[in-house]
């Protein structure tokens, strides 16, 4: 168990270290010069020392390596500096964005408490909906609510996040006008009212993130259930006359948590991928949106480092799925 | 039976949005790049059955070719995907030399953050491949390839497992035995039994290339309005959806049919293979 769990440790490491190496790559071989876009007038003497002055002189290697100590060293250094009060980073080069010449790790800690909340609470609600539904739909196996809603799963699993959000928007936003159609990131939560305008704007981008977990999930989670329903200790359970309601959640549902839980850390960083659409969708200025525009203006400090975080989330996900289920299910790692 | 039905149900939607891509411009003449100044932002009418954009183009018209655009799209990137998980799977399976590497590469390709990734490289690689191979094969050629590229990891984890099981097999030692070549051992003996799980990756992959590629476009990174496919249109109609809410409903509904039909169609597929 525990040379499982160091194991998976050790292999952490490496795995992100090339997938970095091929992000860089990507960016590296994509032609293109980020001085394209500056008037012709200005002389070859100038547009050198601007290469310089974003590093553009330096070798690929040295420039790779530079990101990596940037990402490693200083900039954690620098967030320690902030919580502790000392001065590690010692003045190190951060990561800076070409277009606004602040630190790349401030831009993403502006942008990423509002996808965050709503990215988190979309999928709290979005799992916490497929497990009860799950359950619910593997208990009433073969009738029609349990068809209606595996029917209504698949369909959510083919409909696009932005056809449902345009389908949403336009009966709730517009048709009905319940809530606003835009997401107003400068809205600030200082009462009872603002509070209640907060969580009207959240409702249609959390409803579209958690329609798209909750869909997905679902599926594993009744499959799952449906599995443990058919072994023999739901039998004796019954035979010795256990509520249905014990049965179901005390012993089906405890033992499809493994199935249940690797879908779900699994899942997890998938919807920042799915934050991307949706943030653009309703106009929220999260993580995502911060790719988007980085991406249109060139600006590839930022994209490349954002692409490696949420990388980084993806392996980390995998890690803490891997790890819960040894924890769970010890067998699994002796397969 | 009810996985009979089902069947019948993909087929079915299936059906449907082929049969209007490949017919519909047959019955509806009328080019999607043509503009009508005259008539722009129009209503549902004869001449427009589903109305005009903001420049006056036919968006039946519109919505058969992105149709085209969007299904050729899964075609050929799903053939791209499936064609190098099975190299890949064929590879790791049948030489133990190579499976360790090939399924670390498949792990970690598996790790990578795919969207991010696939915007990067249609927006960087857009300009020099619309210049090297014109603009709409480009286009094509660079959406394609790139989720292809990024779609075979479980394509290959599948098959490969597949091909192990098939290899313990005696007639594979039998055909070893009398010395056959390795390409006629893949052709003959090997294919034959990977092909149901061959067909229901395609499908899936064909499947979730529709819905990357509206994705991409969505965002604004994919085709371009005089090659417009499902994704972009949507991408076009959203802004006026207060107004004009048909202009990104009908290639969404479109989206949503294929992108289910085929994927219960694999489904259905799967269950039949397992079943067997």
């Amino acid at each position: 168990m525990r040379s499982h769990a160091l194991h998976r440790l050790a292999m952490t490491l490496p795995t992100l270290l090339v997938i970095s190496a091929l992000i860089f790559a990507l960016l590296e071989l994509a032609p293109g010069d980020p001085m394209a876009q500056l008037p012709d007038s200005i002389p070859e003497s100038v547009r050198a020392d601007m290469r310089a002055a974003l590093g553009l002189d330096q070798s690929a290697t040295v420039r790779y390596a530079l990101w990596l100590r940037q990402m490693l060293v200083v900039e954690p250094s620098v967030a320690l500096d902030g919580l502790l009060g000392t001065d590690l980073a010692a003045g190190g080069p951060r990561i800076l964005s070409w277009q606004t010449r602040a630190p790349v790790m401030s831009l993403i800690a502006q942008r990423l408490p509002q996808t965050l909340v709503v990215v988190g609470l979309a999928y709290l609600i979005g799992t916490a909906a497929a497990v009860a539904l799950g359950v619910w739909f593997a208990a009433r196996q073969g009738t029609a609510l349990d068809r209606a809603g595996t029917g209504m799963a698949a369909l959510g699993y083919g409909l696009p996040p932005y056809f449902t959000a345009a389908v949403l928007i336009y009966i709730f936003a517009i048709w009905l006008g319940w809530v606003p159609t835009v997401y107003d990131t400068t809205h600030r939560v200082t009462g009872w009212d603002s509070a209640a305008v907060q969580i009207r704007q959240m409702i249609l981008p959390v409803a579209v993130l958690s329609l798209q977990t909750t869909a997905q999930i679902t599926r594993y989670t009744r499959a799952a259930v449906l599995d443990a329903l058919g072994q023999e200790y739901i039998r004796t359970a019954r035979a010795k006359g256990l509520p249905e309601r014990r049965v179901l959640l005390g012993h089906a549902l405890r033992n499809s948590w493994v199935a249940t839980l690797t879908v779900i850390a699994l899942g997890a960083p998938q919807i920042f991928a799915g934050a991307i659409i949706t943030e653009q969708i309703f106009g929220v200025n999260g993580i995502g949106q911060l790719l988007i525009q980085s991406l249109h203006a060139g600006d590839l400090p930022v994209v490349q480092t954002v692409t490696m975080l949420i990388a980084v989330l993806i392996v980390l996900a995998n890690l803490t799925a891997d790890l819960l289920i040894a924890r769970i299910d010890p067998r699994s790692t002796h397969a | 039976m009810r996985s009979a039905r089902k069947l019948r149900l993909g087929v079915l939607l299936l059906a449907v949005a082929v049969a209007l891509v490949i017919l519909g411009p047959l019955l509806w003449t009328l080019p999607h790049d043509a503009m009508d100044l005259g008539a722009r932002n129009a209503p549902a009418s004869l001449a427009h059955p589903l109305g005009t954009d903001q420049l006056g183009r036919d968006l039946a018209a519109r919505l058969f070719a992105g149709g085209r655009v969007s299904l050729a799209v899964a075609l050929v990137a799903a053939l791209v995907g499936t064609g190098l998980g099975l190299a890949i799977g064929l590879a790791a399976g049948m030489s133990r030399r190579l499976d360790g590497p090939l399924m670390r590469l498949t792990d970690i390709f598996l790790s990578l953050p795919l969207l991010p990734l696939l915007l990067i490289a249609a927006t960087l690689f857009r300009a020099p491949l619309a210049s090297a191979l014109g603009a709409e094969v480009g286009v094509f050629t660079l959406i394609t390839l790139s989720i292809g590229a990024t779609s075979w990891m479980s394509t290959a984890r599948i098959l490969r497992a597949d091909v192990r099981s098939v290899m313990q097999r005696d007639f594979i030692a039998a055909a070893q035995l009398v010395g056959i070549r390795p390409a006629r051992m893949v052709v003959f003996h090997i294919l034959p039994n990977i092909a149901s799980t061959l067909s229901v990756s395609a499908a899936l992959a064909a499947a979730s290339a529709i819905l990357m590629e509206s994705a991409l476009s969505f965002l604004g990174l994919g085709f371009p309005p005089d090659l417009p496919s499902w994704g972009r249109l949507i991408f076009e109609g959203t802004p006026h959806l207060g107004t004009y809410p048909g202009r990104s409903l009908w290639p969404g509904a479109m989206i949503a049919i294929t992108a289910t039909g085929v994927t219960s169609l694999g489904d259905t597929l799967r269950a039949k293979a397992i079943g067997n």
